[in-house]
């Protein structure tokens, strides 16, 4: 009996910690996690999408990771009201937002001209309660910044993105941290002639999770018309380069 | 102090220790030598002294807020009921004059009625006061100069033995007017009241003030903050009684050095709620303690509601709107968190974006800084454009293997791009009611890695012979 007690007790804390870990809130809520829509990189996370209240880290090169960014930003203020988008240098482009899923309008911007006033920002915007989703600009987060803004995201229930520029970040508190690198294109893409751009494709690396060991990565293709990511299953063989390539290779 | 008049180096003004030894303004300096031989002379600065006049001016709101700059020397202060903030006139005076005395300032001060009589008072007399409806009495031994005359009107009316204002008051005025025109008449009026006298204050006078004086003064923030949630909440009752709103608050703290700062706030909605504000201006203090260590404290804080709107008066949530008012709770939580922004980052910081119908992409996009105004307007989705525009594009070298076709690679960050896949161009051209005419041909390229940019090529082939190419946007 007292074996089974004993068990009971263990359980309990057991479960306590793997609720602290993932930080789980109450999931009773059915927005309190956002899918990112592929079966494949949503079975791998914990949460099976992901949670609003914590930062969200995404580092990479630059067009990639920014659409990447803006992707999950839509996602998470989807009818959900307004997104922030705190830059110090990349500034959003209004028409090109659409093609991601995020309403222009319903965005708002604000510059800032150094990197502690960035942190700022996303903080009074986190624990505003009034908005749908924060994307901050920033170079790198420290363990307390990340920290400060890992609370405010969860006192105002509200996601962080943070696109971050330098990819050797050290530790942070943050939840999930994406690799977002561009991917090219084929012609087995359904790509028609010569003088045609397909849907973009980028790789998607999980490198961090919490409550899950990281280093999961996957091809994903970004469709501008539906607005979801769908994994691309790897080619078999790619030796069969267009001969375009091949051309371009020879100049 | 010396400056040239007509190319004679001549006094303009002179100390008192001077007067006593005979000097005068208008002798010119070989004379003055020749009295004094030990004179300190110094060049006039007209235009810092019109600056030490508006400090001054700036410090002078601590009495009322209504102040003007009269002449190169002088200035107005309309006291009427500001003296019931210091007990009386008197008190008034002589704190005006403590504080002149504190600059080294030898200042006239004389209250009256009017503006004409006060400043025939400060110039004339050494009395300071005129009691209410005695100007005639007072001014009748007066100088005729006392009615801010022109000098050559001076010396005609002296001319006549018209030598002081009584003189003028014992003639006939048809006559007065027939000889020396109407000014000298309605300078006379306007020194006795009969004719009312327009000035126009140096800055706006608010319709909503409240002002705190500290007792001794205070050099730590914790205090003014103190001071300032009580006027907050003075005003904001002052607003609630008039159902006006604060669109823009300007907070004054008046140093014991007589400097005046002064803190400027915006707001994006009519404010009532006394907290608002006070968040607002709570960043702007915390830079200010910096200031105050250097022990000059505060004396006077003024705070004025520069801007206000009509708003009515809010109704109490019932429950059967509560998804109404929670929307609108969520609006006035945005345009609070934008004002908290805006008054720390800038004016400019915190935008929306609205479209504009303009094909060229830098004008695709109008910035608007009103948050509370979202636009629904509709965003013309013809073209696929890049997620961000560089502003201004950024020249690149390319290689292009035919004309009128994109590049093979293009440097940028000295890097190596060599093109994959390209798009057709995209032909955009200047507005034809604009001057400029150019045509750029805009590609969608990507790079061998999967890297999306947007290139233009500015000018066709066969204008130029060496286009210029550009990188315009990111594609993700």
């Amino acid at each position: 009996m007292s074996e089974n007690a004993k068990k009971r007790v263990l359980d309990a804390l057991r479960a306590q910690i793997q609720a602290l870990e993932l930080d789980s809130t109450p999931n009773s809520s059915p927005h309190a996690v956002v899918p990112l829509g592929a079966a494949e990189i949503d079975s791998i996370l914990p949460w099976a999408g992901l949670p609003r209240t914590g930062v969200h880290e995404i580092e990479g090169r630059h067009g990639a990771a920014l659409g990447f960014a803006v992707a999950l930003l839509a996602r998470f203020v989807a009818d959900r009201g307004q997104a922030l988008w705190c830059f110090r240098q990349t500034d959003p482009y209004g028409p090109g937002l659409h093609f991601f899923g995020l309403d222009p309008n319903f965005l708002i911007a604000v510059r800032a001209h150094r990197p502690h006033h960035v942190l700022w920002v996303l903080e009074e915007a986190l624990r505003a309660r009034c908005l749908g989703a924060v994307l901050g600009e920033v170079a790198a987060v420290g363990l307390t910044a990340s920290r400060r803004l890992q609370l405010a995201a969860r006192t105002g229930n509200t996601p962080c993105l943070l696109l971050c520029h330098n990819a050797t970040a050290g530790s942070t508190t943050a939840i999930t941290r994406w690799r977002a690198l561009p991917a090219n294109t084929n012609e087995n893409d359904g790509i028609g002639g010569a003088n045609f751009l397909g849907e973009p494709r980028w790789r998607i690396e999980l490198v961090r999770c919490r409550g899950t060991p990281g280093g999961h990565h996957w091809i994903v293709k970004w469709c501008h018309e539906t607005h979801c990511l769908r994994v691309v299953t790897p080619l078999a063989d790619r030796s069969g380069t267009s001969s375009i390539t091949v051309l371009r290779h020879a100049v | 102090m010396v400056n040239e008049v007509g190319g004679v180096a001549c006094l303009t003004a002179v100390c008192k220790h001077a007067q006593e030894l005979g000097l005068q303004p208008t002798i010119t300096l070989a004379d003055a030598r020749a009295l004094v031989p030990a004179l300190r002379i110094a060049t006039e600065n007209p235009a810092a002294d019109a600056q030490v006049l508006a400090k001054l001016a700036d410090w002078a709101t601590r009495f009322t807020p209504w102040v003007a700059i009269n002449g190169t020397d002088g200035l107005w202060l309309d006291i009427s009921g500001c003296s019931d903030l210091f007990g009386n006139e008197a008190t008034l005076l002589e704190r005006l004059c403590q504080g002149l005395a504190g600059f080294n300032i030898t200042a006239r001060v004389a209250v009256a009625d009017t503006a004409g009589a006060a400043w025939a008072m400060a110039h004339f007399t050494t009395t300071n006061r005129i009691p209410p409806s005695k100007n005639r009495a007072w001014l009748t031994p007066l100088p005729i100069a006392a009615l801010r005359l022109n000098a050559a009107t001076v010396k005609n009316l002296e001319l006549m033995g018209l030598r002081c204002i009584g003189d003028v008051l014992a003639l006939p005025r048809a006559s007065i007017t027939e000889r020396f025109g109407c000014e000298l008449l309605a300078r006379l009026d306007q020194a006795l009241g009969t004719v009312p006298e327009s000035i126009s204050p140096r800055r706006l006078i608010p319709a909503f003030i409240v002002r705190h004086v500290f007792a001794e003064p205070v050099i730590v923030t914790v205090s003014l903050t103190h001071t300032l949630d009580h006027l907050l909440v003075k005003l904001c009752q002052l607003l609630k009684k008039h159902e006006q709103g604060v669109r823009q608050a300007v907070l004054s703290l008046f140093r014991v050095d007589g400097t005046v700062r002064r803190i400027k706030i915006g707001t994006n909605r009519k404010i009532q709620e006394p907290k608002s504000l006070a968040v607002l201006f709570a960043e702007h203090l915390k830079s200010l303690s910096f200031c105050l260590e250097d022990g000059s404290g505060i004396e006077v804080i003024t705070l004025v509601a520069t801007v206000t709107e009509r708003s009515e008066p809010t109704q109490q949530t019932l429950t059967a709107i509560k998804a109404h008012s929670s929307n609108s709770n969520n609006k006035h939580a945005l345009a609070d968190l934008a004002d908290r922004l805006t008054n720390r980052l800038s004016n400019d910081a915190v935008v929306r974006f609205t479209p504009y119908q303009s094909y060229v992409p830098e004008r695709a996009v109008q910035i608007c800084t009103s948050i509370t105004s979202c636009s629904l307007t509709s965003w013309p989705i013809s073209q696929p454009r890049p997620l961000h525009l560089f502003t201004p594009p950024i020249p690149i070298e390319v290689v292009t293997m035919i004309p009128d076709n994109p590049p093979i690679l293009f440097r940028w960050q000295k890097r190596t791009h060599h093109v994959a896949h390209a798009t057709d161009p995209e032909r955009i051209t200047c507005e034809w009611w604009r001057d400029d005419s150019w045509t750029r041909d805009y590609y969608r390229v990507e790079d061998m890695e999967g890297a999306r940019f947007w290139l233009y090529r500015e000018g066709l082939y066969r204008d130029s012979i060496d286009p210029q190419w550009w990188l315009h946007g990111l594609f993700a």
